[in-house]
């Protein structure tokens, strides 16, 4: 086994990567001009790059499969999902014996299988159950995700990473979602770009029947299965939550709204319409997950080894109508909850009360604030409205700051005067 | 050198690890410190440190319901606002837009909600139901269908409802206090 470019490892061939080093042997006329062809960014890309696969579903699998072949060697995944036989006609890492296991273990070790020298370090969990330390350590983050819920979570986790002082902590994260026919991609830089919370006004509503249609009504088999989740199962059952995964609950649902078809004659009306309806299921489409996949595998590639100018910054993709995609800047907005507003560190004295702090927010003239309320992640300190609430914090405008809170912690500031929200970082003198 | 860099960044990473406040927590709190409730309309906290779940009660100073006094749940959770606050009626009241179960049939709770609105149109939109009810819209097809037919019929089985008396065979939760 010939050592080609001084970076080899026992797993790797002649000609192994030969179609990739011909981007990174040499620059291209869009090359960054901080990129040096040859052995170094691809020791970085084989030998030290740490990149994180966020799901392990649909998109996760051709993210998972595009990287490792394209020469990421040390890639996470997390997934909290197990494999339902359904995933099977487009996530091709899972076989029938697997189903009912944990997608991310599977994945993994199909992978190390199927590619030798990579290593795919999974963990069968939750994304919010890592803290920052965890996402420190990788380069790079790729999300194949499919709930708006985890995308914000995770978006927000990493714009509140950054750190002004230290370069490494800025993580960019790639964003791939599909729905259908139609899917998106884009490179999102923490503090830099627009962040995903900065475009949660573009994403389409869920959609939604008017619910006396629901209850008078109905004219589509929809309408029928809405009465039974919407209206049946909380009159029924009460406050028992209903278990969109628990076939049991999904079967209840089905006979209920066969009942109402009936009674009104609607047709149409299945067990798995049923599913599709509750769980808010569109239908996945193998090919635009493998375009999305592809388009994020090659940003992450661009990003780590700057052989080309990665993504700025949202690529969408509509193939309803024959093939159409746009690619923009999507800008960040000034308001935006997550990673617009102001950041400011202040100074106070130990013996300042609360009172005190808000006069000196309101007379500082270069933040314009009135009437502010503030409080912290754990408590309020003192709101201004609503009535009932102004008077339980009341009591602590007396208070010193530092009996309520430490050196370094945040307070959010929030006012009408304010587009969003204002965080302070105390710090005592 | 390395040294260094590691010792800065664990010092970081200390300083970092107090919890944050979440988008939609801070979203909450400057959608309540801002309302602008009429006389009204007023808010209850149970809990005060939980700014998700609370009530709100109207009791409308004119209309058909001028008197009564309508509490409402509200739940928020954690995709708001992307997701819409959960909303019902606890009182069991005659309503042609709110269902014996407390579902109200407000359009911006459902199928017109967008991030840009507030807890504060969301609060307004529940005080007009009480101005002006639609029959256009019936949850409770019984009064919806009398207040087309018979408004004075509809006003009077209102103010029976109100009393907590029986109307049609149903009986209602008295939410007038005289």
């Amino acid at each position: 086994m010939a050592a080609v470019n001084g970076n080899a490892t026992s797993s790797d061939w002649d000609d192994r990567y030969y179609h990739i080093d011909q981007i990174l042997d040499r620059p291209g006329p869009r090359t960054d001009p901080s990129f040096q062809a040859g052995d170094d960014v691809k020791k970085f890309l084989r030998n030290k790059c740490k990149i994180l696969v966020i799901g392990a579903g649909g998109l996760g699998c051709e993210i998972l499969a595009n990287l490792a072949l394209s020469g990421f060697k040390d890639i996470h995944v997390i997934d909290m999902d197990t494999i339902d036989i359904s995933n099977l006609n487009r996530q091709f890492l899972f076989r029938p014996k697997d189903v009912g296991k944990p997608k991310a273990i599977v994945a993994a070790e199909f992978i190390m299988n199927r590619v030798p020298g990579v290593k795919v370090t999974p963990y069968f969990g939750k994304i919010q159950d890592k803290d920052e330390d965890y996402y420190m350590q990788f380069n790079i983050i790729v999300c194949g995700l499919d709930s708006v819920e985890a995308r914000r979570w995770i978006n927000a986790t990493l714009v509140n990473m950054v750190d002004d002082d230290n370069p490494e902590s800025l993580k960019p994260l790639i964003d791939g979602g599909t729905e259908g026919f139609k899917g998106q991609a884009r490179v999102i830089l923490p503090q830099l770009t627009s962040c995903y919370e900065c475009s949660l006004d573009m994403l389409n509503k869920p959609t939604a029947f008017p619910i006396c249609t629901i209850a008078n009504t109905p004219r589509l088999p929809e309408h029928c299965i809405e009465w039974a989740s919407v209206l049946e199962w909380p009159r029924v059952y009460g406050d028992k939550r209903l278990d969109t995964d628990d076939p049991e609950h999904i079967n209840w649902l089905y006979n209920i709204a066969l009942k109402r078809a009936k009674e009104f004659k609607i047709e149409g009306v299945t067990w798995s319409l049923t599913q599709g309806v509750v769980k808010n299921i569109i239908p996945a489409i193998a090919s635009t997950n493998a375009i999305i996949a592809a388009s994020c595998c090659n940003e992450a590639f661009k990003i780590a080894t700057s052989a080309a100018a990665y993504l700025n910054n949202y690529f969408m993709l509509i193939g309803t109508d024959g093939v159409y995609s746009y690619t923009f800047e999507h800008e960040r907005r000034k308001d935006c909850p997550v990673c617009g507003g102001e950041s400011l560190d202040i100074t106070v004295g130990k013996e300042w009360t609360v009172e005190r702090l808000i006069e000196m927010l309101v007379e500082k003239e270069d933040i314009q604030i009135k009437r502010p309320s503030l409080s912290t992640s754990k408590k309020q300190i003192y709101f201004q409205a609503p009535p009932q609430l102004e008077q339980a914090t009341r009591p602590n405008l007396e208070m010193k700051v530092s009996e309520l809170l430490e050196d370094g912690d945040e307070i959010t500031v929030t006012s009408s005067t304010l587009p969003f929200n204002l965080s302070l970082r105390i710090k005592y003198t | 050198m390395i040294k260094i860099w590691s010792m800065k960044k664990s010092e970081d990473a200390a300083a970092k690890k107090k919890p944050k406040t979440s988008a939609a927590q801070i979203r909450v709190q400057k959608d309540l410190t801002e309302l602008e409730l009429p006389e009204t309309m007023r808010t209850h906290f149970p809990d005060p440190s939980d700014l998700l779940n609370f009530t709100l009660t109207i009791t409308p100073d004119e209309g058909m319901y001028k008197g009564g006094s309508f509490t409402f749940s509200f739940a928020i959770n954690t995709n708001y606002p992307h997701e819409p606050p959960k909303v019902k009626c606890i009182p069991k009241i005659y309503h042609p837009n709110v269902d014996l179960d407390g579902n109200v049939c407000l359009n911006i709770l459902r199928e017109d909600w967008k991030p840009v609105l507030n807890l504060n149109s969301v609060m307004v939109g529940l005080q007009y139901l009480f101005l002006e009810p639609n029959a256009d819209d019936p949850l409770n097809k019984e009064a919806a269908e009398e207040l087309r037919r018979n408004r004075d019929q509809f006003v009077y089985n209102v103010r029976q409802a109100m009393r907590g008396n029986n109307v049609k065979g149903i009986q209602y939760d008295r939410v007038v206090s005289f």
